[in-house]
Formats: C-alpha cells, sequence, structure tokens
C-alpha cells in the first residue's frame, strides 16, 4: 500500500465504495484496482464494513430510562 | 410522521405547551437521540442523562428553535453538545487525545490487507459480533465517532449533519470517509478470511 497511486486513490474510495464517484474517477479506481490486489482488498472491505453498519440491528433504550425520561419530562401519565 | 406540515403542527402545540404534543415528539425522536448518546457516551446511564437533559433544554428552549434545519437535527445538535459538555466535564481521559495529534496522512493509508468472509444474516444477530461493531465505534475518536453514527447509523443527510455539528459539509464527509477508513482497519482482523482459505487452496 505504498504506491503514489494507492495514496491518491484512496481519497476517493468512500465514494466509489457507496457508488456515487463520478464517472472519471470511477474508471480511474477501476483502472488501477484492475492491477492492485491491496486496493481490491480495501475497497471490497470498505464496502463491507459500510454493509455490515447498515445491517446492524440498533440498540433499543431501555424500558427503565424510557420510564426516567417521562418522570424527568412530567410526562409519566402519558406513558404507553 | 416527519414531514414539514405534520412538524410544524406539532411545534406548534408543543409551544402551546400541549403534553400529548411533547409525548408524541419524544415518541418519534427518543430512539435516535438514545443510540447517538449511547454511542457517544461509552456508559449507558451517562446517555440516559444526555436523553433526559436533551427534551429538557429542547422543550424548556422550544420558542429558540428557528426552523432553519428540522426539529430532528436541532434535537441530535442539542443532544451532542450536552455529551460534549458532560465528557469535558468528565475530565480529559474522557476525550480523546490523540486526535489532535494524529497525522492526516498517516491515518488513512489501509495496512491490514487480508480479504473478507462474507458473513451471513444470522451472524449479525449473534451478541459478539454486535459488541465487535459498537466497540469499534466506541474506539473512534469523538469527532469522526459523532460523523459516522449521525451520517452511517442514523441516516442523517450530509447538511443535516453538518448543521447538527456546527461543521461545514466537507469535514462531515472528510470525517465520513476517515471514520470508514479507520473502522474497516479495526474490524479487518476479525472479518478477514483464514489463512488457508484467502490462499485458495483449500475449499471448493
Amino acid at each position: 500500500m505504498d504506491h503514489e497511486s494507492c495514496r491518491t486513490l484512496l481519497e476517493g474510495v468512500s465514494l466509489f465504495a457507496e457508488g456515487e464517484a463520478p464517472p472519471e474517477l470511477c474508471a480511474e479506481i477501476e483502472r488501477h484496482m484492475a492491477g492492485c490486489e491491496h486496493c481490491r482488498i480495501v475497497v471490497d472491505s470498505l464496502r463491507r464494513t459500510i454493509d455490515l453498519y447498515h445491517r446492524l440491528p440498533q440498540p433499543a433504550m431501555p424500558e427503565k430510562a424510557r420510564e426516567k425520561l417521562y418522570k424527568s419530562l412530567d410526562l409519566t401519565e402519558y406513558m404507553k | 410522521m416527519t414531514d414539514k406540515a405534520s412538524e410544524t403542527g406539532l411545534l406548534e402545540r408543543i409551544r402551546a405547551g400541549e403534553k400529548k404534543a411533547c409525548v408524541e415528539c419524544v415518541e418519534i425522536h427518543s430512539p435516535g437521540i438514545y443510540r447517538l448518546a449511547l454511542r457517544l457516551m461509552r456508559q449507558e446511564a451517562d446517555a440516559e442523562e444526555v436523553v433526559q437533559e436533551t427534551f429538557l433544554s429542547a422543550f424548556k428552549g422550544i420558542d429558540r428553535f428557528d426552523g432553519r434545519s428540522d426539529l430532528r437535527t436541532w434535537l441530535y445538535r442539542i443532544a451532542y453538545n450536552a455529551a460534549m459538555m458532560r465528557l469535558r466535564r468528565a475530565g480529559p481521559e474522557e476525550v480523546s487525545v490523540e486526535e489532535a495529534a494524529e497525522p492526516e496522512e498517516g491515518a488513512l493509508i489501509p495496512r491490514a490487507l487480508m480479504a473478507w468472509k462474507d458473513l451471513p444474516e444470522e451472524e449479525l444477530e449473534k451478541a459478539e459480533v454486535r459488541e465487535e461493531l459498537e466497540r469499534a465505534i466506541r474506539d473512534l475518536p469523538e469527532k469522526l465517532r459523532a460523523v459516522f453514527v449521525m451520517r452511517e447509523l442514523e441516516h442523517i443527510p450530509t447538511d443535516g449533519t453538518a448543521s447538527a455539528l456546527g461543521i461545514s459539509e466537507d469535514v462531515v464527509k472528510t470525517r465520513l470517509h476517515r471514520a470508514r477508513l479507520r473502522l474497516r482497519e479495526r474490524l479487518a482482523p476479525y472479518f478477514a478470511l483464514p489463512a488457508e482459505e484467502a490462499g485458495g487452496n483449500h475449499g471448493s
């Protein structure tokens, strides 16, 4: 990962992984990736990282905390 | 539920002191505020207090809400500021120190260069995997963490995140990019293919 071209491309890799890089940048990154296994791995694992967090189940507020919140706001009587 | 017209209606009712309107606001927005607080604060008890503080000061200062951003963005800003105040009060060790000193360039260069395995859906249900992902978020420097949580996990648009955090949209984009690269680096050992599979000498 010490090639100068890898470093240059890295700045745009996030957009590329999201599919939001402009076409010229996409073409440049694809060209580079074709000949650079390291960058292929980086892009693939970056995509997987983003995907994992999109699929991560979201933590819910514990019921006790919700009760305390309603109490602090003087809304307990409206709690469902 | 969060479109402009119903939000304006809700705000009017909150301003008029209607408690049911406050309840609606809490029901809609507290789950997201809680998740942000939890990921910023590390401790559940602190996160709960940040959520309370957020709604207390939002309802008290509802007249100061000027409608330039949406209500959610405004609440996130209050929550973020409350969380940062708490972290600072708790002492410097609670605030990431590496951030200021971090060389810009160095942080971006990927070092973990192993291929990742496919992760079946049910794996993500495992507490261990979820904890690993949450721990990686908590280990991010505070500034990257706030951007990552808002953009990637709460799906707040770039402009809303910028306005909630009081930074420019370009800074939001840069920080999101850095956060993703850091998380990739941090998670690589955990999600990498075992060496023999990566070599392609085994399996079909």
